[in-house]
């Protein structure tokens, strides 16, 4: 039609947005417009907007966005209702319901004013429907510009001054009148702008309205071949006006409608999507009598429909059903899923249920309920749910408690209570965030509390006279933004100047222990407490009310904001940055009078033969049960209160998987290759070392770091302070356990992700039990300098031996490049079959490599931040780009 | 229409339009002068001119200079609101009219930096934001003024071949046309769209009288209040018989990816293209990091050129912002790599500084060619 593609999209796609972007472009598939939200045409919605009952007038709307609309119709065209305010509250509603709100609206109404007042109240690109020529061209052109200024797109009904289109000829002549004033004069978008053609009933009886359905489609074709851009639109249940109550022929009638509009051009319509039949499914013999009617093919077809329809009358369909499938879910599930999708149809059933089955309505509340909060929590959290959203689900927990709360003063009245007070609740200047501070608002009213709420964006002024006025026993103040923070210190300066002494709670995404210690408790003349979980703010509310906690709690939470400022200075004390020449000065003297022997046997060693049975004896458990989330050390964990029997039975199930690799000695392989070569610090942080029978030939360096966070003792500490400057020795080594993957994902692909994980635990830990092993055999045979040590396990766990095994990338030697001269000197890929990958992570994922010092004095550190200074000396000394260096030590550097 | 320029003391035939949505301004005590319409098409044709040859520099942040004079109380009031019954330290806009000097001088910093486009200092000089301070009637003059310091400051930074200039910025006050402040009551709204839209009225007339080059609507959380803006610069232009430049910056909140009225990127973008916009954008709540996914979903869809002024980075626990200059610039060099980006800047903790080494990077790219449709969707 046109010639250049591209500016063909663009003249035709039309681009709507609710919450999310609706685009039709001339491939799209027709456009579902629900229309059960409309009260003209539904009088079940019509009475539930007359009685201002407008939960369930939302449920409808959200039943047809679940059911396939993609834009939804409202109207609010009645007698008995007051158009401009029934339509802004329930645009409004809308707004809140975000699994509605994210389709545009199409605001539908036959009076200006009522359009007038949909359009200022929603924030996506919708659709007017409609405006027309009916009261001259003056009035469509004001109309017209003002729906472009209010960015939507508009629906043009086949009217004009003489009235309705309802023929061929006055369809097109009234369409191209209204086309050429929308784009020439008006400059409107011709995309923009959606024809309404006027569908009208067929099968009235009266001959007139025989060719009803052939005009539109014709008309449709028309206005597609000659008003380019232009969209074409109707209200498709018009057409079945006739069959009223029979709902089978009206589905198959729309249906049939709808696939001859489509073939004409008709690229959207006002339909139900939950009584639409599928077209190919229409029985052919119904078929048939419809496409007579609808296409006029038959003098008779009228009556012979009447007469075939008789045979459908009553029969009603199921097709609503499968959308409420998660109804027939377990109840914790229905309850979680009414929670993640904010829907409270039907949760004070589930609540009364719920209740009925725990038998206590608290226990409903801190089981299901908050479960299913802390999924929505989560959700939240890795950007699976948004805002609206949450508020959402925040109100189904709070209609849930409002249910269950009769039950919880009964249960209550009968024990000693917990002398609940007045929370008052507020999100500060300058915020609108209330998540976090209407889940805590829930919660504490779940416990007894009376909370009030005094909503977003509240000044320090209103909230101190609110707490004043209403003498709230405790202030909640929330904020999720930055600037937030500088608010409250406004808000506690305030109080501090008022004489307020009401207890503060603080809480908050970007709030925190450190801040609220740093920066609020200072300055304010009231205890002030940050509680970032929901779940704390029962129990420190009710300690900061009771006469008798109050003062005992403030003392206590003063004297850890004590600690923590404390801390907070000492850290910032800390992070002050040495240069590096001033941390060289500052290097450790180490005592090489003290020099270890040389080892008894330099170069390298592969061992090839160690067995599981070798190993089991120098595993370090603690950190096991750490990777399963149980804390605590081993073996106490496994008598531990809380978590002694999980630990127990991993412990078993551990247990259980070493035996079997034991007696499967082919199962998995431990590897392992260390040398042992003559060192010497060559520079403050290099150390050299040298082949080990020409003993001045070099064969690489490593590269050290230094801290340079001023240490309190004085001293600046890198691991090349533990190497003489000549004649002394350095180790280094790298161990694999081959064969884990392999065993874990046949439990993988068996299904048992249990077990997989497990074994890989396993293989972790007999990966570090060889560390330590080969350590062992290091510090007693091949080097030799502790040839009588005799220390157990837990002693070796504890480290109790003379020198250090530190690994590269961990906090005493930050750089992993250091891995690709182990490699090369220990040919660890030919030796124990262990690669890097290019991020320098070894393969197998069950392996450890590091350096061995040896001298007495040598110890684990921790690098922390390194200056700019260091990063261009390591650059330089590694040869390559201080960016590069960067790359590697970004967690390091202090600069960024 | 077209041929009136001065609104002065006859105020011609607008003068009762005019009152009927300023009626702050109807004992106004001097008379209001617009820009000729020949002076603003001149400008916007520069602004053209210099966003066809090159990336286009936004200033940083204005509530960080300002904090760094550590101003008093009575800084705030000047001389005029001594007796101001409500304390105004924090009101940083006023201090376009009361410490006209110490915004000029920030504006100077960072046309020395590179800036090419300054913002007006009137995030909050709605009579909405205004009302918290009692201010309200000074919210035209406030944006006048506030307009006028930086116009003063770009005049005198710009060179025939190298023209400086003011966008006026509108923010999106403190309240939602969108959402309900109480979670009890999802269909109550603290602000409807006329307020919003007459505030802006008057904001955006401020502006133009002060003499600005862009009308700057920015920091959109909330689409429905970006909008009503839209609509009261559109009316702003009816009245003063031409049009300026509209850019348009909105907010992404968190790593949803949506406004905080829940709006997708694309989403915000439709529900705004419905004015001749200079340019589309995000700005704020984000670091360059973080604004990667969305910026790009404008870089390749927008039909308008592209902006993007982000944070230095996101704030450490203390609400404090320590991405540095150059690690800022690093940040951005991907949108400009990639060919995104028509105007770079910066918004909170950002400074002379960051927006030295942003200009320096920008000026090594290409700006985004102007695509009139939609990028294929």
């Amino acid at each position: 039609m046109r010639k250049s593609p591209n500016i063909d999209a663009s003249r035709v796609t039309l681009r709507l947005s609710g919450l999310e972007p609706l685009i039709v472009t001339p491939d799209s598939n027709f456009i579902n417009v629900g229309e059960r939200t409309n009260v003209t045409g539904s009088r079940e919605f019509a009475r539930l907007i007359r009685e201002e009952q407008y939960d369930e007038a939302l449920a409808i709307a959200r039943n047809q966005v679940e059911g396939g609309a993609q834009i939804i119709d409202i109207n609010m065209d009645e007698g008995m209702i007051d158009g401009e305010h029934a339509m802004t509250t329930f645009l409004n509603l809308i707004a809140a319901e975000p699994d509605i709100s994210r389709v545009p609206i199409m605001i539908d109404s036959s009076k200006w004013s009522i359009i007038e007042a949909g359009l200022k109240v929603v924030q996506g690109k919708s659709v007017v429907n409609s405006i027309s020529m009916k009261e001259g061209e003056a009035e469509f052109i004001r109309q017209a510009t003002l729906v472009r200024r209010y960015g939507a797109a508009t629906v043009v009904m086949a009217f004009d001054e003489k009235g309705q289109a309802d023929s061929y000829e006055r369809r097109i002549e009234i369409c191209e009148r209204a086309y050429r004033i929308l784009v020439d004069q008006v400059g409107f978008p011709s995309e923009d702008i959606i024809f309404d053609p006027n569908i009208f009933p067929v099968a009235t009886g009266m001959e007139e309205h025989r060719r009803n359905a052939i005009d539109f489609f014709e008309a449709t074709r028309w206005i597609r071949e000659n008003l380019p851009g232009a969209h074409v639109s109707g209200g498709v249940s018009n057409v079945s006006f006739s069959f009223r109550g029979n709902d089978t022929v009206r589905e198959a009638m729309h249906s049939a409608f709808l696939y001859h509009g489509i073939q004409a051009g008709m690229d959207m319509g006002i339909v139900n999507p939950t009584m639409l039949e599928v077209y190919d499914s229409i029985p052919s013999d119904l078929l048939e009598h419809v496409e007579d009617v609808l296409l006029d093919r038959r003098d008779d077809a009228t009556e012979r429909l009447l007469d075939f329809a008789e045979a459908f009358k009553g029969q009603s369909k199921a097709t609503e059903i499968a959308v409420l499938a998660w109804r027939d879910e377990p109840l914790e599930k229905r309850l979680e899923h009414a929670l993640v999708k904010g829907i409270t149809d039907f949760i004070e059933e589930d609540a009364e249920a719920a209740r009925v089955a725990l038998g206590s309505p608290l226990k409903v509340i801190e089981g299901p309920l908050m479960d299913g909060m802390n999924v929505v929590g989560d959700l939240f959290g890795s950007g699976k749910m948004f805002l609206p959203q949450v508020v959402k689900s925040a109100r189904v927990m709070k209609r849930a408690v409002a249910y269950l709360n009769p039950f919880l003063e009964e249960e209550k009245s009968g024990s000693t209570g917990t002398g609940a007070g007045t929370v008052l609740l507020a999100t500060v200047k300058g915020d609108v965030h209330d998540i976090g501070k209407n889940i805590v608002g829930v919660v504490l009213a779940c416990n007894g509390f009376n909370v009030i709420d005094l909503g977003v964006m509240v000044p320090k002024e209103r909230i101190l006279d609110e707490a004043v006025r209403l003498g709230a026993d405790i202030i909640g103040l929330s904020g999720l933004i930055t600037p937030s923070l500088e608010e409250m210190i406004d808000v506690a300066e305030e109080m501090k100047r008022r004489g307020i002494t009401t207890p503060v709670l603080i809480g908050g995404a970007t709030t925190s222990r450190v801040h609220t210690a740093v920066k609020l408790s200072p300055r304010a003349g009231a205890p002030i407490v940050h509680v970032n979980d929901a779940s704390r703010a029962v129990p420190v509310a009710a300690r900061l009310i009771s006469n008798e906690t109050r003062a005992i709690f403030a003392a206590e939470v003063a004297k850890d904001y004590t600690k923590v400022r404390e801390q907070y200075a000492r850290d910032r004390a800390a992070k002050q940055m040495m240069p590096l020449e001033d941390a060289r000065n500052k290097a450790k003297q180490c005592d090489f009078s003290t020099i270890p022997s040389a080892p008894t046997q330099l170069g390298i060693q592969v061992f090839e033969h160690v067995s599981v049975a070798e190993l089991r004896p120098y595993i370090d458990w603690s950190p096991f049960f750490r990777s399963w989330g149980l804390a605590g050390m081993y073996p106490r964990i496994l008598d531990d209160e809380v978590v002694g029997e999980e630990a127990r039975k991993l412990f078993v199930d551990a247990m259980r998987v070493l035996d079997a690799l034991e007696v499967d000695g082919s199962a998995i392989k431990p590897r392992a290759v260390m040398g042992l070569f003559p060192a010497a610090r060559t520079a403050p942080e290099t150390v050299t070392l040298f082949d080990p029978v020409k003993k001045n030939a070099p064969i690489g360096s490593f590269e050290f770091l230094r801290q340079q966070i001023v240490q309190q003792n004085g001293v600046q500490l890198s691991l090349a302070d533990f190497i003489a400057p000549q004649a002394d020795h350095l180790g280094c080594f790298a161990v694999a356990i081959h064969g884990v993957d392999a065993l874990a994902s046949i439990q993988e692909v068996a299904g048992d992700d249990y077990e997989a994980i497990l074994i890989k635990a396993i293989g972790d830990r007999l990966a570090e039990a060889l560390a330590e092993w080969l350590h062992t055999q290091v510090r007693r045979n091949h080097w030799g300098y502790a040839a009588n040590e005799q220390l157990s396990n837990e002693e070796l766990i504890k480290e109790k031996y003379q020198g250090v095994r530190p690994a590269p990338g961990y906090p005493a030697c930050p750089d992993h490049l250091d891995k690709q001269l182990i490699w090369e000197i220990l040919e660890a890929e030919k030796n124990i079959g262990a690669t890097l990958t290019e991020s320098m992570a070894m393969m197998p994922a069950s392996a450890v490599s590091g350096y061995y010092f040896a001298h007495p004095e040598s110890r684990y550190l921790g690098i922390g931040l390194i200056a700019e200074d260091q990063l261009k000396d390591l650059a330089k000394r590694r040869n390559i780009s201080r960016d590069l260096a960067a790359r590697w030590l970004a967690s390091n550097l202090h600069s960024s | 229409m077209s041929k009136r320029v001065h609104c002065t003391s006859g105020f011609g035939a607008s003068t009762n339009l005019f009152q009927r949505f300023c009626p702050a301004m109807d004992s106004h005590p001097t008379p209001i002068l617009f820009p000729t319409k020949e002076e603003a098409a001149i400008r916007s044709r520069a602004l053209e001119d210099a966003a066809n040859q090159r990336i286009l520099v936004l200033d940083g942040a204005m509530g960080t200079m300002i904090q760094q004079h550590r101003l008093s109380e009575e800084d705030f009031r000047g001389e005029t609101l001594i007796h101001h019954e409500r304390p105004l330290k924090g009101n940083n806009d006023l201090l376009s009219l009361t410490q006209p000097d110490i915004i000029r001088g920030i504006h100077e910093e960072y046309l020395q930096a590179g800036a090419d486009i300054l913002e007006t200092n009137t995030f909050s000089s709605t009579t909405i934001a205004q009302g918290d301070y009692a201010l309200e009637h000074l919210a035209f003059d406030l944006n006048r003024a506030s307009a006028a310091v930086a116009r003063e400051a770009a005049d005198t930074h710009s060179t025939p071949d190298r023209m400086r200039f003011v966008a006026g910025a509108l923010g999106p006050t403190n309240r939602t046309a969108s959402l309900s402040p109480d979670v009890n009551n999802p269909g109550y709204r603290a602000i409807n769209f006329d307020q919003l839209a007459k505030a802006y009225l008057e904001q955006s007339l401020g502006l133009i009288a002060g003499g600005a080059d862009i009308i700057l609507i920015e920091t959109i959380f909330d689409t429905l209040n970006a909008k009503a803006a839209l609509f009261a610069v559109e009316s702003a232009f009816d009245q003063v018989g031409y049009r300026l430049p509209i850019m348009i910056s909105g907010t992404i909140t968190d790593a949803s990816g949506r406004t905080l009225s829940g709006q997708t990127t694309e989403a915000f973008l439709i529900s705004m293209s419905h004015a001749p916009l200079f340019s589309i954008g995000l700005n704020c709540a984000l670091g360059a990091e973080q604004l990667t996914p969305f910026l790009e979903v404008l870089g390749n869809k927008a039909p308008f050129r592209v902006s993007a002024y982000p944070n230095a980075g996101l704030p450490n626990e203390m609400g404090e912002y320590e991405q540095g200059p150059d690690a800022m610039a690093r940040a951005i060099e991907p949108f400009l790599e990639r060919g995104w980006i028509n105007v770079i800047g910066g918004c909170c903790g950002t400074t002379p500084d960051h927006i030295r080494a942003i200009s320096q990077t920008a000026a090594r790219y290409t700006p985004r060619p102007l695509h009139n449709t939609f990028g294929e969707s």
